[in-house]
Order: C-alpha cells, then structure tokens, then sequence
C-alpha cells in the first residue's frame, strides 16, 4: 500500500502534501487554541507583548462573565431557539420535500430554484420589514421571533436536504406501502420516516447548529430577555473597548456546548453536508 | 359476469396521450398478459389498474364496484414490482405481514399465513433476515409472499422477473405458473418477454402506442395475428414478412387482391430450404444462405432471395449448408399471412403452422 503510494507520489511531492496539510490545519485552529488560551488569562496577560505562553491560568474571567451577565440565561435562550427552529422547520421542510421527492410536477424544479435563490438574498436586504413586522406583533425580544426568523432562514436548506435525501428511496417501496393498505399518515409513519430517518437527523443536526451560531438576527431582534449566546459575545466588543480575556471567556463559553454536540455528531453531520454527493 | 372491467381508459402525460381509450374484460381467476414493446403503455395501464396513477378518461370495475377514484389502499390488489420494492427496514417475516397488520388482522391469523406463503415459497428459514441479506431471486420470493398472504382481489405483476438472470428467470416463471395454478387467483402480469407471455398467459393483451393491438390465448396470437405488428411480435424468430414487391412471380399470382402492394408473412418453421439453385423443380424462389444457426434441436438458415429479401428458415434436421451456398427455398402457401398496405391481415392463414 505504502510502497505503491510512492511509486505514484514522489516522496518529495508527499512532504509537501503533508506540510501544506498541516499548516492548513493550524491556520484554521490558531484562532480557536488562541481564544482557549486568552480566556485564562487576565486582562493584563492577555494583551501583553510579545504573547504569553506560559502563564497561570486563572478562573476569574468565566466568574465575572457570569457576574455581569446572566450566561444560564443566554444558554437556555439559545437551546430553546435552536431546538425549537429546528423542530419547526422540520416540520415544515419534511412535507415539502417529501411532495417534491415523490410527486414531481412540472415547476418542482423551478420552485427549488426560487427557495435556495431566496439564500442568496442578503439577510440586510430584509431586516427592516421583519423588524417592523415583529415591533407591530410585540414579538421584538422573544424567543418566539427568533424560533420563526431561524426556522424560515434556515427552511430553504433543510428542503434541499430532505429533497436529496428523499430522492433516493425508491419511490416503489412508497407505492408497495400503498398497494399493501397504508393511509397516507401510515405510508410516512411507517416506511418514510424510518427510511428517512438518516437524511432527518443530519438535517436537524445542520440546521441546530446554525441556528446556534446565527448572530445577525439574534443581535437584531433581541436583546436582554431573549439574547442568544451570540449576543453574550456582542455584548463583550464594547466600544469602550475590548477586554480581552473576559470576551475570550464568553466566547468560550458560547461555543463549548455546541463544539461538544459537534464532536460526537460529527459523522451525521458530515454525511448532511455532503448531502448526495457521495453515495 | 365481468370481474374486473375497463371501460374506454385513458390517461394523459401533458398533452401526451399516452393509454387512448382501452376497453377489457377479465374474468376471475383468468392470467392476462400485457405485451408490447418498451414505451407502448404497458406498465402505464397496469399503473393505473393498481391506482399508483390516476385514471384520466373511462371506468374501471372490480367484482361490481366502480374503483376509478378509489386510491390504491382501498382498491383489495396486490402488486410485485420489477425492484421487488421490499421493505429495506423490516425482516421478511414483517414485510409479508405488514399488510395484514395495517388491516388489524388478528396476530395469530397473521403468523399461520405468513408461516403458510413462507413454506409454499420455501422462505421459512429466511423470515428472520433483512431484505439486503438475501439474494435476488429469493428477494423476487418475498416480493410474490408479500402479496398472497393477502389473499387479494387482483394480483398485479409489473415485469417482475427482469431483474433476475437467465436461469432463475425460467425458473420462477416455472413457479408462478405453479403458484397460479394452485390458487387459482386472477392475475395481470406486465412483461416485454413474449415467451414468458406465451407460457404463462390464458389470455394475452398485445399493446402498441397506448391502444389494444390483439387479445386472444397464445396460440390465437401465434396462428391467427390481427395485423403485421401483433405477426411479428409475437414468435421468435420472427415472422418473415417480404413485401409484396420481393415475391417472386409465382407468389405474387397466390396474393389475394387487397394484399397487392401488402406483404406476406410466414412462419420460419413454414419455409423450406433446399440445397441448389432453383431449377423449376417445384420451389418458389432462389437465394444464397447468409447465416446458419445451429442450435441443436433445430437449425435456423438466414437466406437472402434474390429478389432482394431476408428470410430465416426453421427447421428441425441439421444441414450441411454453409453461408454463400445457393439454395432454393419452398413455402407452403396455405400458411401465408397476407398483409395490406396498412399491415392489417386480409386473408388468415389457411392452416396452422406446423
């Protein structure tokens, strides 16, 4: 195996392969090991010169950022936001993808288009009418507006996961359900969801994690009562300037939940990323 | 009494017209084929018999109850798809019963029937296994279990031995004849393999461009064929057709009227080749063999008339011929199909074939 590698890669071509492999990867985890450092340092560590990398870590920051504001309160505004947008666009994604996937009209095509178009849209573009809207509604800081604003911005990507999962069952096995006497309700009960369930799952895993990192529209819509760890963070890049080490902290403590959900859901989400791809 | 009845069915696809108005009757316990080139609607009709589509134009009638809008769960048939169409998460034993358990059949009665289709199709050892786990033909197996232990109204069957190879093709045909036979249950069956419906058919159903070309048992289709198409299709190897120019004289003063300007069509097993140019001697035209076929038990001799035409002769002795021989070939008159110009028969064979 080794040997026939070589025969195909010079050795020289492999040192560099493997060394632009590496420096890619510590570019993209610098940042992260620097935030994880920072976060135990004091304010006057963390912007000393040159960098410290060695240093006694201290807890101070993570008690302050709990002192100064609420992260319990933020944390549970984010998994209810996220869980629940989720939830919903599930729910609203499953039945379109499914009559796309299964009864294919003439403008099916079409219509997909017109969704993932809507992607393309700066979310800027629309924030004034659903910022009115959800001002004449009462709806500005609740988690209710959040939950809609995530589960639609979020709809036309969990369409299209569904639809490509969906795709692939061969419709057959639906229309055997059917011959066999299953209702509508029992066809996806019982053979479309368990069939499916793989394409829900990475789906759902997608769409809670961006919901989690959503920022633009947390910082928007919310505020205090119902903030989102994204607007923890915000709330530490202050214009009387940066304290370092606490915004560190926060950060910290914003992303370790969904790195650690990443972590052990690592395989269902790259099999919904590469949705249709690889088979 | 009809059991089940189509009445002028039609269905379009667009602007496509793709079933133009079909009328047939059924009668229970009765095996019909649907035969036909790919394309010609086939699977389209069988489609909308089991509900899968809707039905466009006409009636449809099951033991005296109107099932043109009833969807497919309400409609008492019973399909096996060409990709068997199992159930990839269920065990076999909960493929075969899951319909008998939408139907909230009592469990005990569900497990004798399963057990019993399991034995007749000898899958008793597999009931445990996934789908995925078995091979193709005993897939194929679970696929027909599924649906007799339903005891259904209609067995539908959409080219369901396509998917297996040669051998266990002529195999289950063997089988569901058998099955067929034993429960009397009737059957639609959708295939493009016109041995398979020779063999299996009461009746046949020979389809072309969305429209009925023929209906009759399998030696009505072979002796007596409506037109050119229904001739052709059915046999192998195909009915010779010359057009009526390529007949050599003599031939020609046999055509009847109406079949000037037609064809003729005969049998290969009606063609008789003999070596040596034609010298009068009773043989009707002249040619040189092209091909030689010797499968054993018959031989098929490809000659090419020197009118210009292609004719294959079947014959059960072997032959020295060899391709380029000259020979002279002999038909027997009173087995000639006479086709007119639109390829409709004017005068039936007078015999039938040998």
């Amino acid at each position: 195996m080794t040997a026939r590698r070589r025969s195909k890669f010079p050795l020289g071509l492999l040192a560099l392969r493997t060394a632009v492999a590496w420096g890619v990867a510590l570019l993209l985890v610098f940042p992260l090991a620097w935030l994880f450092l920072t976060a135990f340092k004091t304010e006057l560590q963390a912007i000393a010169v040159p960098p410290l990398f060695v240093f006694t870590p201290t807890l101070e920051n993570f008690h302050e950022v709990q002192e100064r504001s609420d992260y319990l309160l933020y944390a549970k505004n984010s998994v209810i936001t996220s869980v629940l947008s989720t939830l919903v666009g599930l729910m609203l994604a499953a039945p379109a993808a499914y009559a796309m996937a299964f009864f294919k009209g003439k403008h099916t095509k079409d219509i997909l288009m017109w969704m993932l178009s809507t992607k393309m849209m700066p979310a800027v573009g629309a924030l004034v009418p659903i910022y009115v809207l959800a001002q004449k509604s009462h709806l500005l800081d609740t988690q209710l507006a959040l939950i809609i604003v995530f589960a639609l911005s979020n709809l036309p990507i969990m369409v299209w996961m569904l639809y490509s999962h969906f795709k692939d069952i061969p419709h057959e096995i639906l229309e055997a359900a059917r011959m066999d006497g299953a209702t509508l309700w029992q066809e996806v009960r019982l053979v479309l969801l368990p069939l499916g369930m793989g394409g829900l799952a990475s789906t759902g895993l997608l769409c809670l994690v961006l919901s989690w990192n959503e920022a633009f529209w947390s910082l928007n819509l919310s505020a205090a009562k119902a903030g989102t760890l994204a607007t923890l963070i915000a709330s530490y890049s202050s214009p009387e300037g940066l304290f370092w080490a606490k915004l560190s902290a926060a950060s910290l403590m914003a992303i370790a939940p969904i790195v650690v959900f990443g972590w052990f859901s690592q395989k269902q989400l790259v099999q919904g990323l590469t949705f249709g791809a690889v088979k | 009494m009809a059991y089940l009845q189509l009445r002028g069915i039609e269905k379009f696809f667009g602007e496509h017209r793709a079933i133009k108005g079909i009328d047939l009757t059924i009668e229970q316990g009765e095996f019909i084929v649907f035969v036909g080139p790919s394309g010609c609607g086939k699977s389209t009709l069988l489609r909308l018999i089991a509900g899968l589509e809707s039905i466009d134009g006409g009636t449809l009638m099951l033991d005296g109850r109107d099932i043109t809008d009833q969807p497919s769960s309400k409609r008492d048939l019973a399909m096996v798809f060409q990709s068997y169409a199992l159930y990839p998460h269920m065990s076999v034993y909960e493929n075969m019963s899951f319909a008998l358990k939408l139907a909230k059949v009592d469990k005990q009665v569900i497990d004798e029937k399963v057990q019993n289709a399991a034995r007749i199709l000898n899958l008793t050892q597999y009931l445990q296994r996934t789908p995925k786990e078995l091979s193709g033909g005993q897939r194929q197996r679970v696929a027909i279990g599924r649906a007799i232990v339903r005891a259904p109204k209609v067995f539908l069957f959409d080219e369901p031995l396509s998917n297996l190879d040669a051998a266990l093709r002529g195999q289950t045909r063997v089988e569901i004849a058998k099955l067929h036979r034993d429960l009397g249950a009737t059957t639609i069956y959708v295939t493009h393999d016109q041995v398979e419906a020779m063999t299996l058919a009461d009746r046949v159903v020979v389809l072309r461009d969305g429209q009925i070309e023929q209906v009759g048992s399998p030696l009505e289709l072979y002796d007596r064929p409506a037109n050119q198409f229904v001739a052709q299709f059915i046999g192998t190897p195909q009915m010779n057709v010359v057009p009526y120019a390529q007949l050599p004289a003599p031939v020609q003063q046999l055509a009847p009227q109406a079949a000037t300007g037609g064809a003729v069509g005969l049998r290969p097993e009606c063609v008789a080749v003999r070596a040596g140019a034609l010298a009068g001697q009773g043989g009707v035209a002249s040619g040189q063999v092209e091909l030689v076929e010797a499968l054993g038990a018959e031989t098929l001799i490809y000659v090419r008339t020197t009118q210009g035409a292609q004719v294959v002769a079947r014959q059960s002795e072997r032959t020295g011929l060899q391709a380029g021989d000259a020979v002279a070939l002999d038909i027997a008159a009173e087995h000639a199909h006479w086709f007119d110009s639109a390829g409709r028969v004017v005068a039936p064979a007078v015999a039938a074939a040998a």
